[in-house]
């Protein structure tokens, strides 16, 4: 797991790609482990009466799955120092096949003397990117 | 419309927050994460931490009983309802792990209107039982205009 050789990381590369589907029942698991209830998570019809096409994925847990790939891929090499997203589409969940996103990480920047590393994270589903300027910086040891 | 008044707001620091192993277990498999260090204390122990390890969103958990706070402070006005996430952001000093026992403050720190939508910014510093900072949470919400919706930026 922390195979990860901070010396051998090139910035430009990319390092760990990944699809994932978000369902109906993951967004149901993420309200209860984060407490976030907010209806329009889980329900259509209130979606729809505040003018979305109905039950959207929590912005939180796409950029919580996001970063995942890149969790378990360092491993106990590093820690995460920082981690920021802008959320620029909404991720609507079909109640039978879910939502596929898929997820690429590249090196964006390595400051060699304070050992961080730069991951910028390409987040789309449906062929458009779903978060913006998402960039995690891991520390590593 | 949000009172710009709010702006330099400081509220009162939450209530410990006592980060449980399973608490930290479920988080990590509601965000599809299987690394180790979230799920067994032996790995995290093993790569020096004290027990398992939380992934780099759960602090989400702590910051929101802070937004809480904002949320229903009638002066500052947020209507729950027209409220979609902007931006998000976390800073560490160090990982959670399970154990810490955490302390959100928030303070907003800015207030704009921007073509009818408000865009308010807070920032909250948590800090563990010795008072030492462990992550300061970020967040931009922006509150759509009450008369028409703009649903591209909901998330």
């Amino acid at each position: 797991m922390s195979g990860v050789d901070f010396g051998r990381l090139v910035v430009g590369e990319t390092v760990v790609e990944r699809d994932f589907r978000l369902s109906r029942d993951s967004l149901v698991r993420y309200a209860g482990a984060s407490g976030d209830f907010n209806p329009i998570h889980y329900r259509d019809d209130v979606a729809r009466s505040v003018g979305l096409p109905g039950v959207l994925a929590h912005g939180m847990l796409t950029m919580g799955a996001a970063a995942s790939p890149v969790i378990e891929w360092i491993g106990a090499a590093g820690t995460v120092a920082d981690y920021q997203v802008r959320f620029t589409r909404p991720v609507p969940v079909d109640p039978e096949f879910g939502a596929e996103l898929s997820v690429s990480a590249t090196v964006g920047a390595l400051d060699a003397e304070a050992r961080t590393a730069r991951f910028d994270l390409k987040v789309s589903f449906a062929g458009q990117t779903v978060l913006g300027k998402s960039q995690l910086v891991v520390s590593f040891a | 419309m949000v009172n710009p008044d709010v702006q330099g707001r400081v509220y009162p620091p939450t209530d410990p927050y006592l980060v449980g192993r399973e608490k930290v277990r479920e988080f990590a498999r509601a965000v599809l994460s299987a690394s180790p260090l979230h799920h067994d204390p032996e790995a995290a122990r093993a790569a020096g931490f004290t027990d398992v390890v939380a992934p780099p969103t759960f602090a989400i958990v702590v910051q929101d009983f802070t937004l809480q706070q904002l949320l229903s402070d009638e002066e500052a006005g947020v209507d729950f309802s027209r409220v979609v996430h902007g931006d998000q952001r976390f800073s560490y000093s160090r990982p959670i792990v399970a154990g810490d026992e955490l302390i959100g403050t928030m303070t907003v720190t800015s207030v704009k209107q921007l073509g009818g939508n408000s865009m308010v910014t807070s920032s909250t510093d948590i800090v563990d039982a010795a008072g030492a900072h462990v992550v300061t949470a970020i967040s931009t919400l922006v509150v759509r205009a009450a008369a028409e919706s703009t649903s591209e930026e909901a998330a």
